[in-house]
């Protein structure tokens, strides 16, 4: 199978390089080549699992605790303005 | 190198309440044989010397006290992909390069908690993406053994913390095998619990329906003291039960006899290496020989498991790292390593429209017949015997390029992980000049019997006793 590299790349936001774009054409078909050989398994009827010990409904309660200052929460970022996240616009063009 | 890097938790606790040595006196052994080997093997990131020397001198404060904690004074490595306060935690990847997390992993703070001095962090594949540690950002670490080879992965660095004894015992985590293949390849014992068993909060997330949290020991007493401190429900992750916690050390000494265990005939394949075979059937002679009855089993979807996981597994981590914007912390998304790229994509496609039914939804109906399979076998045989790996380590280079064969060499330990049982990996001896291991696998929360089997084929055999710098 011939994967859409750019268009994953794009749904990803990842940025490649056309030496990338070629590599992983290549490797992730042969992997998916081998992943198809999933096909020949007969899973009719069989339900889906994706929590092993049998867990469900997992809730806490209702209350407050303390979490990260403002301070803390900010400490990691590289782009802050007067204690808050600093983002790229969205609505408009301005960086 | 000084004979208390040689010294089990067990030992080194008992050295330290006779005060025949104290925590720093023990702490700055670690830090010599890491000052001598780390510039070799590659297996620190971060090397903790002056937070390790505070809470060591805190530890030799209580231990004059007289209080006693179940790891107190014991130099402890973690694995580069736990949070710990104050100290950077890369995963192995430069997106996380200079990010110095605001708190502590809950099983971080178990550990302090428990008086364990965290001696440094350690090298991985970014991301925990690797079965060589040949993917981390940081270089790869290096097989003490021989170090022109791998140690397996992704926990490199903590197995080699171990084996190389520049720490008594180190976290990993096992999302593939990411603790029971290096365990094998570096003669350590790894554990890899029932998924859930041990909180994954604080821990940087690869595949969350499949991360389990372990760790790295020189002997299974250890594995079982250490679990002790880490095991239990935890209200910041929702997928730890309330099952009971035991004392894992109570049963280790337990006569074997009659326990049923499980050969599956899928987990000795035409490729594997015939001396690995020979080694891992010896092990199992051991079993017979003191009263368990072996029974050849069936896991028939086997073949299946590697094509299933690398479904889920990239799935999850596609969703997973989308988190890395770069804005709030860490760095920008072209920090990205090729492999972290490589699943990211996988998974980004594999969830994407038109594709979601015949890849993931497939998946995970095959987890379902995987999951069957050992509920069957676990009614016919209390435990199962398989090798870790069907050869030996690799040389550093000889997979690179080839990303599907690297995958592969998971073959015999991603599907506990899909199917959430425990598994504990056990040194079984050398071939070649390089250590082999076991992995005995039991039903969920059935830890202790792989203690009990573990320990009493150890007490036997004594592998761990062996290191690559003995004389």
């Amino acid at each position: 199978m011939k994967v859409d590299v750019l268009h994953i790349a794009k749904l990803a936001n990842l940025t490649l390089s056309k030496e990338e774009i070629a590599k992983y054409e290549e490797q992730l078909s042969s992997i998916l080549s081998y992943i198809d050989k999933l096909q020949k398994v007969d899973t009719k009827n069989v339900p889906e699992t994706s929590q092993v010990t049998g867990l469900e409904n997992v809730t806490s309660d209702d209350q407050t605790f303390p979490s990260l200052s403002q301070d803390d929460a900010l400490s990691n970022s590289q782009n802050k303005h007067n204690g808050l996240f600093k983002v790229k616009g969205i609505l408009n063009d301005q960086p | 190198m000084t004979s208390h890097n040689n010294l089990t938790i067990k030992k080194a606790r008992e050295g330290l309440l006779k005060k025949d040595f104290s925590a720093v006196e023990l702490l700055n052994a670690y830090l010599e044989q890491i000052e001598r080997k780390n510039s070799e093997l590659n297996a620190f990131i971060t090397v903790c010397k002056s937070e390790a020397l505070e809470q060591a001198k805190h530890a030799d404060k209580l231990l004059s006290e007289g209080q006693d904690l179940p790891l107190l004074g014991i130099p402890i490595a973690l694995k580069d992909i736990y949070s710990t306060k104050g100290i950077q935690t890369t995963a192995g990847s430069n997106v996380l390069k200079g990010y110095i997390p605001p708190f502590d992993a809950t099983v971080v703070a178990r550990l302090k908690e428990a008086g364990a001095v965290i001696i440094g962090k350690t090298n991985l594949d970014a991301w925990a993406h690797g079965s060589s540690g040949e993917n981390s950002d940081f270089g790869p670490t290096k097989n003490p053994w021989n170090t022109d080879f791998v140690p397996g992965g992704s926990s490199s660095g903590s197995a080699v913390s171990v084996s190389a004894q520049m720490a008594i015992a180190a976290t990993g985590t096992d999302t593939g095998g990411s603790i029971r293949l290096p365990a094998s390849f570096t003669n350590t014992v790894g554990l890899k619990p029932t998924y859930g068993r041990v909180s994954r909060y604080g821990i940087v997330a690869m595949a969350s329906s499949l991360d389990s949290i372990g760790h790295f020991t020189k002997n299974v007493e250890d594995s079982a003291l250490f679990l002790n401190v880490t095991a239990g429900n935890d209200p910041l992750d929702g997928t730890t039960p309330t099952v009971e916690v035991p004392d894992y050390t109570k049963k280790l000494d337990k006569d074997i006899k009659g326990i049923r265990i499980g050969i599956p005939k899928e987990y000795f394949i035409a490729g594997m290496d015939p001396k690995v075979r020979e080694n891992i059937e010896k092990a199992i002679k051991f079993y017979e020989e003191n009263g368990c009855k072996i029974e050849q089993i069936s896991l028939p979807h086997t073949e299946y498991a590697i094509a299933t996981y690398y479904i889920i597994q990239p799935a999850e981590v596609s969703s997973n790292l989308a988190r890395y914007d770069g804005i709030r912390y860490g760095n920008k998304r072209k920090t990205f390593g090729e492999e972290a790229k490589r699943r990211i994509m996988l998974g980004t496609f594999t969830l994407s429209v038109g594709y979601y039914d015949a890849y993931y939804k497939k998946a995970l109906k095959v987890r379902t017949l995987l999951i069957k399979d050992f509920e069957e076998a676990f009614k016919k045989v209390d435990a199962i015997i398989a090798p870790v790996s069907p050869t030996l380590p690799w040389k550093i280079g000889e997979k690179a390029n080839d990303p599907l064969s690297m995958y592969l060499s998971d073959v015999f330990t991603v599907t506990a992980n899909i199917t959430g049982h425990p598994g504990l990996s056990i040194p079984t001896g050398f071939v070649d000049g390089f250590p082999v291991g076991m992995q005995i696998i039991g039903p969920h929360f059935k830890e202790e019997l792989l203690f009990n089997l573990g320990h009493r084929y150890e007490q036997e055999h004594k592998w761990f006793e062996r290191n690559p710098y003995e004389t």
